[in-house]
């Protein structure tokens, strides 16, 4: 017996596939499976993560429902997953945080976008908030750049932390031998897979959403909304390192290299999530954690608040409404950053660990 | 039935025939013109069933230019008959592939074949079913079936046996997705309660449940693909007596024969004889029905198997797995009460693949014996006496090692060891139907012959229900979806040539 209801229903599941094995091909989880004849809770939890929801397990299952049997590894695994979210949560007191998910995140996108507007306001003149800025600093006259460096620097700093030491217990957990360390060929194979998303292709006909006929709509709007952040990330080096090193001050015109990669990753981060939220909200129930819903949609709802405010601040940015966009977008970054470790954001963290892990085993055994 | 009535309850039913997606209507190419109640229209090609074998006749069929209704019986979950719980095909190839270790050439499929059944087979059919083999691996996955090499634990299959990524289930999906995208128009929990038979001519058959406000589909040619009677318990009863009652059904309730039935009380040829099915120990907790693949178990050959008395009756060891586990759905079922008992001890659990029952477990063998409901003295004499008649020797489960009893009938040949180390465990298990094989007899254009020889105009047969003409007993993996692919096709291409002329 396991420590959750959820846990025991993943071992029975794991217990049917691996006597049984067909679903062998179309995945990570069910080879991961089969090198184990019993599973432990860091296991199951390796599992979940491990799977990619591409649903073709479910549409290929002669025992998924009516089946008495009722054999459903794709929700059963993305409820596992969630709450092994909360389970390895540092701090521990914050893991309660991923149950009521989509509440939490609302809250702290709409505070921390007021306390920028209002900041603004208190800060600065009529004339300055919707004051027509150009030319080189013309953001730092609303937010002085070292504390908005030392804010964000600050967010993203607790950010790193309490994801590293969440990942760290779930990588101990899933029996990642002490003290060893992930080998270069692993790393690299576990990037490829991330990177390409390798299982999220059902076998290679696509994911199973709507309906049982495969697309591969969701690894589209997943690449658009990944690599859209990485370039919006990216943005974000180039003007930090331009402004200390070259001492170039943001705004860049828009042919320069931080507002490219910006702009490009902010239209990834636009249309992405939205792509993300209609294959969700058609996606069929039988495959979805559906009490995770607000979490799913809260992180798609700030990656594309990010994004749409980004580009509009873009567009908009020698008019007098420079002063609230940028609180605006200011807000929805701040928001997305401290609330990084505590949503649906670690999927792609926990799932990478996941697929690290199982690259290591597959060397290890061949 | 007299032709006059079957004008009356004539029903007109327009073929839809999508093409590109596009919605055209085709007109009677056998021009039964105005009939009493309307225009009638039927469709050139009625396939009965939905497993492997009807959907590779429908797609054909559709692929030679045919309109094509499909009548599966079952509801859309549990569509596909036997197909659901199948994993591979055996198909003869001149050299390696993608996902095939080496050659397997058709000489060697027929010896194997030979070997298996023993010489009842149909050698002119059985030749042809292994050339046309060759064609299948392609064109099924021309059809968006896809293969995979051999699952792990299944080794053995690598050379010969062609596996389906995600398994039956998935193979299904992939022709069902097809022959929807070529127009074939499918009905689900479509059940067929009379077929329209007139001087081994096909006309039409009747539904239970009206498709369209129709009752009756008519068609230039008739596939029966429908399968076997093995969830039929009232019909096995009939060889098997009372037995019947405890045997276990690997796949759907929905595999009830009754095409086979009415073909058979129609006048068509029956082949094979009627108690030889592919039965193989299952597990005695698994459910009546569709517990398919993870209710067997490999653990024969690790240990004893008693009966409900605690007495051994077969030789464990006598030959290797893959080759003698056909055999024991049988050996169980002549035991009384149908059930029997594999025994063995902790030292060989991880031997085979991990089971979906967990074994019953006993510190000593009489607490084991206990849980079973077994007479532990009994139990335990027949243990000690084992113990005592194995002979030292080298174990190894892939030969056919050393490891023997002397002095103990029946004997064990090889991989005999003591059984000796706590927990002792044991699985229950109970004679699983997975097939039948009495069928009719068909050319090999699959075209069904009638009890006088004469070759049916219009009517063909493919899968389960005509595998008797190739099996007439034993099995070897992967046979019966080869069955299915190779005589679906040619009974789709040939109903479909006989429309056309």
């Amino acid at each position: 017996m396991h420590g959750t209801r959820i846990l025991d229903e993943a071992d029975r599941l794991m217990t049917v596939c691996n006597s049984c094995r067909y679903c062998e091909g179309l995945c990570a989880v069910f080879p991961a499976m089969e090198m184990r004849r019993a599973f432990s809770d860091g296991d199951l939890n390796y599992l979940a993560n491990l799977c990619h929801a591409c649903g073709a397990c479910y549409v290929d299952c002669q025992f998924s429902p009516p089946h008495e049997f009722n054999v459903n590894v794709p929700k059963t695994l993305a409820v596992a997953r969630a709450e092994s979210y909360a389970a390895y949560a540092w701090p521990r007191a914050l893991s309660g945080v991923f149950a009521r998910n989509g509440l939490v995140i609302s809250v702290m996108a709409a505070l921390s976008m007021a306390a920028f507007i209002l900041g603004f306001v208190v800060a600065h003149d009529r004339d300055v908030l919707f004051g027509v800025h150009t030319g080189p600093g013309a953001f730092y006259k609303l937010m002085p750049h070292n504390a908005m460096a030392a804010l964000f620097g600050a967010a993203f700093l607790y950010a790193i932390l309490a994801l590293v030491m969440s990942v760290r217990a779930f990588w101990r957990d899933i029996g990642a031998p002490i003290g060893g360390r992930a080998d270069g060929g692993s790393i690299f194979q576990a990037i490829r897979d991330a990177g390409e998303l390798r299982y999220l292709h059902g076998g290679g006909v696509g994911c199973y959403n709507e309906d049982d006929r495969p697309t591969d709509r969701r690894k589209l709007y997943h690449h658009f909304t990944f690599y859209g952040f990485l370039l919006c990330f990216a943005a974000t080096c180039v003007g930090t390192l331009y402004h200390y090193l070259l001492g170039r001050e943001a705004p860049y015109p828009w042919w320069d290299l931080p507002v490219v990669l910006g702009t490009l990753g902010g239209i990834g981060l636009v249309v992405g999530p939205i792509g993300l939220f209609v294959a969700k909200r058609d996606r069929d129930p039988a495959l979805l954690d559906e009490g995770r819903y607000g979490m799913d949609v809260g992180f798609i709802a700030m990656l594309f608040l990010t994004g749409i405010t980004g580009l509009v601040l873009l567009v908009l940015r020698e008019t007098a409404a420079m002063g609230p966009l940028l609180a605006l977008h200011l807000g929805a970054v701040f928001a997305l950053f401290i609330t990084m470790p505590y949503g649906k954001f670690v999927h792609g963290i926990y799932r990478f660990t996941a697929l690290l892990r199982y690259a290591q085993e597959r060397r290890r055994a061949s | 039935m007299q032709s006059g009535a079957l004008r009356n309850s004539c029903i007109s039913l327009y073929t839809k025939v999508r093409n590109g997606g596009s919605v055209s209507k085709t007109r009677n190419r056998s021009g039964s013109g105005v009939l009493a109640g309307g225009m009638s229209k039927k469709y050139d090609v009625l396939v009965i069933g939905g497993g492997n074998a009807a959907l590779c006749a429908a797609i054909a069929a559709r692929r030679g230019g045919a309109s094509v209704i499909v009548l599966e019986g079952a509801p859309k979950f549990y569509r596909g008959g036997n197909t659901r719980h199948t994993r591979n095909m055996r198909c003869a190839h001149d050299a390696a592939t993608e996902i095939l270790t080496g050659p397997y050439t058709e000489d060697e499929f027929w010896k194997d074949l030979l070997l298996v059944t023993g010489g009842q087979t149909d050698e002119e059919l059985a030749r042809h079913m292994i050339r046309e083999s060759k064609d299948i691996l392609n064109w099924i996955v021309e059809q968006g079936v896809r293969w995979q090499p051999s699952l792990g634990g299944t080794l053995s299959l690598g050379r010969t046996n062609s596996f389906f990524l995600g398994g039956g289930r998935a193979m299904l999906n992939a022709l069902y997705f097809t022959a929807e995208q070529l127009g074939v128009e499918i009905h689900y929990d479509a059940e067929v309660t009379d077929l329209v038979i007139e001087d081994a001519m096909f006309l039409a058959a009747r539904l239970k449940r009206p498709i369209d406000a129709v009752n009756e589909i008519r068609a230039t040619s008739l596939v029966a693909a429908a399968g076997g009677f093995e969830a039929n318990i009232e019909w096995l009863k009939e060889y098997w007596g009372e037995a019947a009652d405890n045997f276990l059904i690997r796949g759907t309730p929905y595999n009830r024969g009754s095409i086979l039935k009415m073909l058979l009380a129609k006048g068509v040829q029956e082949v094979g004889d009627p108690t030889q099915c592919h039965a193989v120990a299952i597990d005695a907790r698994a459910p009546k029905f569709d517990g398919g693949i993870i209710t067997r178990h490999d653990s024969v050959v690790f240990g004893i198997v008693v009966n409900k008395h605690a007495q051994r009756f077969y030789d464990e060891g006598e030959d290797l797995w893959p080759k003698r586990y056909a055999i024991w759905g049988r050996l169980v079922a002549a035991q009384p009460d149908q059930i029997a008992y594999i025994i063995f001890d902790s030292t060989v659990v991880t031997s085979f693949m991990p089971t979906l029952f967990p074994p019953i477990a006993g510190q000593t063998v009489a607490e084991l014996a206990d849980k079973l409901g077994l007479d532990p003295v009994a139990l335990e004499k027949t243990v000690t006496d084992f113990n005592a008649a194995v002979r030292p020797g080298t174990f190894d489960h892939t030969l056919l090692d050393d490891c023997r009893t002397e002095g103990i009938t029946p004997p064990k040949t090889h991989w005999a060891r003591r059984i000796e180390t706590p927990p002792y465990l044991a699985y229950p298990v109970r004679p699983g139907i997975t097939f039948t094989y009495l069928g009719t007899r068909v050319t090999k254009e699959a075209r069904m012959l009638m009890k006088d020889g004469r070759p049916s105009a219009n009517m063909f047969a493919a899968g389960e229900i005509m595998a008797g003409n190739v099996l007439g007993k034993g099995y070897a993996a992967g046979m019966g979806m080869t069955i299915g692919s190779v005589f679906g096709r040619i009974a789709g291409q040939e109903a479909a040539k006989h429309a056309r002329n």
